[in-house]
């Protein structure tokens, strides 16, 4: 240091050397930091202006919803190559869809799970669905001795197969728990995600005692070709990275009157869906005549997803 | 540590206009000017700050899929410093709590370290969650009007309150008191005195909230216990008052900052009975999992022994109950305090341990098994440690600089009547700079201190 001192180096005007060296370090820190940042601008490239901005999905107008919903097809079209339509199905006054599955018949086959990724224009890569088939041991709901990952010819004569995806509770602890209220529950009884006010904190998946819910890790991959063109904003458009997703029942299909994707996959009839308000639906006849029970009731979450043998 | 207040100017509140704008200029200059040693420091710091801010902008232009997280362990090293930094934060109070409630004298005297630690740790706390968002460019959803806030209902709302509070509150403590300092005046009691009560029942309330977020999640059996308030507490005021009693010794040796001894008992008594009450309560939760046994038991039986053949947290675990148990009993040593560096080694050990306790140790086996009962294990990125190390030397810089402005002009070296320094800024910053005494070298002109000494100078001991 006071070697250092005792060299005497132009100085310009009033400022030190030491000043000087200060401020060399502080530009060098400055640059340092902008270059360390740079994968943002990259990033950023992707984020439009309205899409920072965009308000909460029950706060647009219509006129603001409608300029969402063609910015969203276009982006589609400009990242993915296809021409798709982006719709907002809302909710039918008088509706309240239940679900429920019957373990007796269903035989593992997991044609839903592969339905739901399809109609849900989900990650190629990672081979996402909403639907995760369990193996069960026969004589034992004991999810402990669960395996998800069988794989060998089904059924399996020793055990049975348990379908789960989102029970799209009537007291969803996902819902209670976001901070910023991006999920929340329709008048139907479906739990959404607004895609576009998610923050990715993934506080939900730690509360869905489900494992009910997805996170965009990256941004998801479909080839064109691929992708299901008819999208709604609240359920199967192609989420962006970094935001959570789940199952909605399809609304794009059952707010219109269609059966769910994974509904109409099964080959052995094992799913039944419905207007539980509908005394002639098949949903309300199972729910009045077989013994239905809940995953998990002890927490009470109180679902609208139900099973049952027959 | 009383400095002179009989002739302090009574300033009206214009003057405030062109004394405060002084304190913050004079701040900056203690910042910023220091002995090599403190510019190494910062510049190793500063490039590792650097590296974790261009690995978080990786991540995000690339998605989480760059660190360990997956659908099974969705939160990972971010939330566990997270949880540990929030102890930190609130481990500051059992300086407030002896000074304040209990009127040691000699404890009052070094308590800013700790609201300025509490500063730094909360800081980092708002870090470590703004890096654990998937869509950062989103923070302003959260904030009303314009966002939404989902509170009372969302645990997480309550927790970015009492943090962001506690931040604010400890920013209006140091803040106030600095600044009356360099005016050598007596600070207000209202301006203050009513901040630092509040400010005691903040402390516990952050770390109660943290707690909150995890334990009252139905769907997750390891978190959704009563215990885990008091647990998180307990170490809490293990790992706060550890790193302050590093901190102070630390300080001891580099500056001319006089700290005795009798802040360091109080704090390695409290210490003392708070890492026993940390180890029973442990005892008790790992009692209750395993004699009980059945599915409840799953995470702590994965943690602690693995399950199906699955052992990544075991290390951990026992790594840090083996520390626990290390620094327990160099602590309980009677003489201990006389033998510094058996403390300082102690102090480390109970730090660390609390770190894997609370992060790798609580925070991950929670997800494991998943609420389907896979085991899915985590092991973090090399790019998440890049940002965690990264937010740690960003957190270390915000605590030095900290110091570096506040010990000066709390023990008086530096105050509004000195005169501004010229070009040579090297002698106004010596109290928090290692190489305070070695500056002042004969025969080169420029080096000639400058600075008028108070009375507190002349009063204080050289460590």
């Amino acid at each position: 240091m006071s070697e250092s001192r005792n060299i005497s180096l132009p100085v310009l005007g009033q400022v030190s050397r030491r000043t000087a060296l200060k401020g060399l370090g502080a530009t060098l820190g400055l640059a340092a930091f902008a270059k360390a940042m740079a994968p943002l601008t990259e990033w950023a490239a992707d984020l439009s202006l309205d899409e920072f901005l965009q308000k909460h999905y029950t706060e647009l107008g219509p006129d603001e919803l409608k300029r969402v919903l063609a910015r969203l097809e276009q982006e589609t079209r400009q990242q993915y190559g296809a021409d798709v339509t982006i719709t907002d199905h809302r909710p039918e006054p008088g509706v309240q869809f239940g679900y429920a599955l019957n373990l007796t018949v269903c035989i593992g086959c997991r044609r839903c799970a592969e339905a739901c990724h399809i109609e849900n224009n989900h990650d190629r890569a990672t081979n996402n669905s909403y639907i995760r088939v369990l193996e069960m041991n026969k004589g034992s709901l004991d999810l402990d001795h669960a395996n998800p990952h069988y794989d060998h010819a089904v059924p399996h004569p020793d055990k049975f197969y348990m379908p789960v995806q989102c029970h799209q509770c009537d007291n969803p602890p996902c819902v209670h728990v976001c901070p910023v209220e991006a999920t929340w529950k329709e008048s139907d009884g479906i739990v959404v995600v607004d895609y576009n006010w998610c923050i990715g904190c993934r506080y939900c998946e730690a509360a869905c005692p489900y494992h009910a819910r997805r996170f965009n890790w990256t941004k998801p991959q479909i080839p064109a070709n691929e992708i299901n063109p008819d999208q709604s904003y609240l359920s199967n458009r192609i989420r962006p990275q970094g935001v959570v997703e789940k199952c909605t029942y399809c609304l794009h299909r059952v707010r219109e009157g269609r059966l769910p994707a994974c509904l109409e996959a099964c080959p052995t009839g094992a799913r039944v869906f419905g207007n539980m308000l509908d005394p002639d639906s098949e949903i309300r006849w199972v729910l009045d005549n077989k013994r239905v029970f809940v995953l998990k009731e002890d927490l009470g979450t109180q679902p609208r997803f139900f099973y049952f043998f027959s | 540590m009383s400095v002179t207040t009989s002739n302090a100017p009574h300033l009206k509140a214009t003057q405030h206009v062109v004394s405060y704008p002084r304190f913050v200029w004079r701040s900056l200059l203690l910042a910023t000017d220091g002995s090599p040693l403190f510019y190494t420091w910062m510049t190793v710091l500063t490039a590792l700050a650097l590296v974790g801010a261009h690995a978080w902008a990786v991540q995000v232009r690339d998605g989480m899929v760059t660190t360990g997280m997956t659908d099974h362990v969705s939160w990972g090293l971010y939330i566990a410093n997270f949880t540990f930094m929030v102890g930190l934060a609130a481990g500051a109070v059992m300086m407030i709590i002896p000074a304040y409630l209990y009127r040691d004298h000699e404890m009052h005297d070094v308590t800013i370290v700790g609201e300025l630690l509490a500063v730094a740790a909360i800081i980092m706390c708002l870090l470590f969650v703004t890096v654990d968002l998937g869509r950062p460019d989103r923070f302003w959803h959260m904030m009303p009007p314009v966002g939404r806030f989902n509170w009372p209902m969302s645990m997480l709302t309550w927790d970015v309150i009492v943090l962001n509070g506690y931040l604010a509150l400890n920013l209006h403590i140091c803040g106030y008191l600095l600044y009356m300092r360099f005016l050598g005046r007596r600070p207000n009691w209202w301006w203050y005195i009513p901040f630092v009560y509040l400010s005691i029942f903040w402390a516990i309330s952050i770390h109660t909230v943290t707690a909150f977020l995890y334990s009252g999640l139905g769907g997750r059996p390891f978190w959704n216990t009563g215990l885990l308030v008091p647990r998180f507490l307990a170490s809490a005021f293990v790992s706060g008052p550890s790193f302050i009693i590093l901190s102070l010794l630390l300080i001891r040796y580099f500056t001319r900052f006089a700290i005795s001894d009798g802040p360091i008992r109080t704090l390695l008594k409290i210490i003392r009975v708070a890492i026993v009450a940390n180890l029973l309560m442990l005892v008790a939760e790992v009692f209750t999992e395993f004699y009980t046994g059945g599915a409840h038991a799953a995470s702590a039986q994965y943690l602690f022994f693995g399950r199906y053949g699955q052992t990544a947290l075991v290390p951990w675990i026992w790594t840090a109950i083996g520390f626990t148990i290390i620094a327990t009993a160099i602590f309980l040593w009677p003489t201990i305090l006389q033998r510094k560096l058996l403390l300082c080694v102690a102090c480390v050990l109970a730090f660390v341990g609390l770190w894997i306790e609370k992060g790798m140790g609580l925070i991950i086996p929670g997800f494991i098994p998943s609420t389907l009962h896979e085991i899915v294990e985590y092991v973090p990125t090399r790019l998440e440690w890049q940002v965690t190390v990264g937010v740690w030397a960003f957190g270390l810089m915000v605590f030095t600089v900290a110091l570096k402005i506040a010990i000066p002009i709390f023990t008086g070296q530096v105050n509004i009547d000195m005169h501004p320094p010229s070009t040579d800024h090297a002698h106004t910053a010596t109290a928090a700079d290692p190489q305070a005494d070695g500056q002042a070298q004969p025969g080169t002109a420029r080096s000639a201190p400058a600075r008028p000494r108070t009375s507190a100078d002349a009063g204080r001991s050289e460590p």
